[in-house]
């Protein structure tokens, strides 16, 4: 799904009509999503599965946009995605009851989960505005150390509100996400963060990473093209705790801690800095890998007590294995390339300058 | 963006004005969730024929409350042990699949997924934390499989549906039994009280705690809040020093409560220190040297209560896996036995069946008290007081709901 939406992402090439080429992507991802909801319908651990490594594509490529391609270092991601999960959370518990007569319920619970998506993502977006604008005028560590304290800010906010449902948390949001809807989001943010890595809106973004003293004196201005990246990486960040928000029976302060953000980050390290496809990469296989583990530790010995005696040490085993990597390949696993151009020659490249 | 901007306010206009109530009825005693996906599928997760019955279990075996996750699953272990030993349930062998979740919400809904969906248990035992259970809660009873509590206290967990039960008291009850304990016991007319505000449970036992002791007369001199994790209470024990109370009521978790005992002390606070179940863990005694000695608190069991069975379970318990059993392992080992004796009355193996069949449970001995499940699917139970004396902790009495 991911290369696919990658593949077509970059799409629009010769052979298609130009009327085409804007929502050719859309085209080719809806069926293709709605093959694979369809598909899925029976198996809710796959489906459960497939909704958190989407979360966290979304959250890791959104996140690549500041952190990879403009060179900045925001570490308060999950703070973001908690704007996102609660107010969608909370806009959804609002309309829990509330149903369009002309669409049958499943589709009008859809329509309903894009409005509490859209709710939370703007809301995220506008923390965004407020947080960066201040201080992305800053060269340098400053931007860390704000949203840092954004992230921790907004979790004691959650903690201490009753209608967020303070430390236990809020349950009870109507279930309503499904593989289909976090695939479409998966699509458009590698969609947006591809189309901006291609534009001169992105060349911008590159030239602040290399250098932005130069970039400055070519006429750059910084402070703008920073703010707009981080508005955007920070809307998709609460659209990605939106969707969490409608597939987790409960979301508590708890899941959205420093902790979150830095797994996000060591998402984005590892794939490579300014690499979309690098950051989905990354995710599927973050989110595998513990996972798979915990398969494979089952496999040793599932009539014994081995396995569970083993199932604690799945976490170290986890972080011992982003050790190796990071040992063996310190600039992420493509750098800044994408996953096309690392490997081989039997995907025909055609665009280069993408 | 002037060609769409029409539009969309069209959409907007066409979409308010088609909202409507939803039409169906939202299942009675639940969170209700929207849409689809609402009923239990009857009879989910019938296993097939095989000689082995398979249970899940979630719980935190690594993170912040990892000793809570450990504690429940040897207590689980320990008493499927033993009904294996005795032949298992209806001629099969039991074995349970424990699941690690980190201590989150999110992990121990993919846990219990994995659990419902591919492991294909019967039933379902876990979490100690609320917030954990209420994630787990929400994907048991949408499956129709049978999940009990060791340890959950908050009331929302059982509410979730007809398929979730607990073996424990609820925080109301706490609350209340150290209320009580505090007012007729220790005689006290003052109390402070020092809450943690990140924690669902300690807000709620302060709750009922001060709702309970003004009506029985007494007065809550101050309440301080401090959140998990702190190493810092010096600024909230001034302030409660300062009102000279009687004894401070601490409902927490033994790693904080822990500090906030030998910093009391540290700054001539000589009180009794009061609290819940929290409190409960060999860790407090190494964090809190004899800075807690005369303290009370609120507990499911008591090691040194000399009933045959506790003292049986307590020495099986040493034998197996050293060191005496805290309270979670006592309620790990009550539930998974409720849960056999369930299996063992249950028609079949199917969700509703064995549902039934832990409906039914009444006058239970399990170690930590007799169990009686009531219509809500809580326990009725007493809780114990215990006093903390030279690192080891005390009987004092036991107090009826």
């Amino acid at each position: 799904m991911q290369t696919a939406s990658a593949v077509s992402g970059s799409g629009g090439s010769s052979g298609v009509p130009a009327s085409l080429r804007g929502i050719l992507p859309v085209l080719v991802a809806l069926p293709v999503l709605l093959v694979l909801e369809w598909l899925l319908s029976n198996s809710p651990f796959a489906s459960y599965l497939l909704s958190i490594m989407a979360v966290n594509i979304i959250l890791a490529v959104s996140l690549n946009i500041v952190n990879g391609m403009t060179g900045q270092f925001s570490i308060g991601h999950a703070g973001f995605m908690a704007v996102g999960a609660y107010l969608a959370g909370v806009t959804s518990l609002a309309l829990k009851d509330v149903a369009l007569s002309f669409l049958p319920v499943a589709v009008s619970d859809q329509v309903f989960l894009v409005v509490a998506l859209l709710a939370g993502g703007i809301s995220a977006a506008l923390a965004g505005f407020l947080v960066g604008l201040p201080s992305l005028r800053l060269r340098g560590d400053y931007l860390a150390i704000v949203t840092l304290g954004f992230g921790e800010i907004i979790r004691v906010v959650v903690t201490n509100t009753e209608a967020f449902g303070r430390a236990l948390g809020l349950s009870g949001i109507p279930q309503t996400s499904t593989v289909a809807m976090v695939g479409f989001w998966v699509f458009l943010v590698v969609l947006v963060s591809r189309r901006i890595a291609g534009s001169s809106h992105g060349r911008s973004l590159w030239a602040i990473r290399e250098d932005e003293v130069a970039a400055e004196a070519m006429g750059v201005n910084t402070t703008g093209y920073k703010v707009r990246a981080f508005v955007i990486s920070s809307f998709f960040a609460g659209i990605a705790g939106g969707l969490f928000a409608h597939f987790v029976p409960i979301i508590n302060p708890g899941s959205f801690t420093f902790v979150k953000s830095m797994e996000i980050v060591v998402m984005v390290v590892l794939g490579g800095l300014g690499s979309t496809t690098g950051a989905i990469v990354a995710a599927v296989f973050l989110t595998l890998l513990p996972e798979a583990l915990r398969s494979a530790f089952a496999a040793f010995g599932s009539e014994s007590t081995l396995a569970q005696q083993v199932d604690q040490i799945r976490m170290p085993v986890y972080g011992l294995l982003l050790v190796v990597l990071m040992l063996s390949r310190p600039q992420g696993l493509f750098g800044t390339k994408e996953l096309w151009e690392v490997i081989p020659r039997w995907i025909p490249r055609r665009r280069k300058g993408m | 963006m002037r060609r769409f901007a029409p539009m969309i306010l069209a959409a907007f206009a066409l979409f308010a004005g088609a909202c409507e109530k939803k039409t169906q009825p939202a299942p009675s005693g639940q969170g209700a969730p929207g849409g689809q996906a609402a009923q239990p599928a009857a009879g989910g997760g019938t296993p097939a024929a095989s000689d082995t019955i398979v249970l899940g279990e979630v719980g935190s075996l690594t993170g912040a409350q990892a000793t809570f996750g450990v504690s429940t699953r040897n207590g689980v272990d320990l008493a499927i042990k033993e009904a294996n030993e005795a032949g298992g349930v209806k001629g099969k062998k039991l074995k349970v699949i424990v699941y690690d979740d980190q201590g989150k919400p999110e992990e121990a809904a993919q846990a219990v997924t994995r659990l419902i969906t591919q492991d294909k248990v019967v039933l379902i035992l876990g979490e100690v934390a609320s917030s954990n259970s209420l994630a787990m809660a929400e994907k048991a009873q949408a499956a129709g499989v049978p999940m009990i509590t060791p340890s959950s206290t908050n009331p929302s967990v059982t509410q979730k549906g007809e398929y979730i039960f607990r073996v424990c008291f609820i925080d109301p009850f706490q609350g209340f039994v150290m209320a009580k304990f505090a007012r007729e016991n220790l005689k006290a007319d003052r109390v402070a009280i020092l809450q943690d505000n990140k924690s669902a449970y300690s807000i709620g036992l302060t709750d009922v705690f001060t709702a309970k002791f003004k009506e029985m007369g007494g007065s809550i001199v101050t309440t301080q809040s401090y959140s998990q994790g702190d190493t810092n209470f010096r600024a909230q024990l001034t302030a409660i020093k300062k009102e000279k109370p009687q004894a401070i009521y601490v409902p927490g978790y033994y790693n904080d409560v822990g500090i906030v005992a030998r910093q009391a002390r540290e700054m001539g606070v000589m009180v009794p220190l009061m609290g819940g179940d929290g409190w409960d863990s060999e860790k407090l005694f190494e964090l809190a040297g004899n800075s807690l000695d005369g303290s009370y608190f609120s507990n499911h069991y008591s090691p040194s209560n000399p009933e045959p069975k506790v003292q049986k379970f307590i020495s099986d318990y040493k034998a197996a896996y050293g060191g005496v059993p805290d309270a979670l392992a006592a309620l790990g080992y009550d539930a998974a036995k409720v849960a056999i004796a369930a299996l063992e009355r249950a028609k079949d193996l199917s969700g509703p069946a064995v549902r039934d069949a832990i409906a039914q449970t009444k006058d239970f001995p399990g170690v930590a008290g007799t169990i009686t499940l009531d219509q809500d699917r809580n326990a009725v139970k007493s809780a114990a007081i215990l006093q903390i004396e030279n690192g080891t902790t005390k009987f004092v009495t036991t107090i009826h709901p």
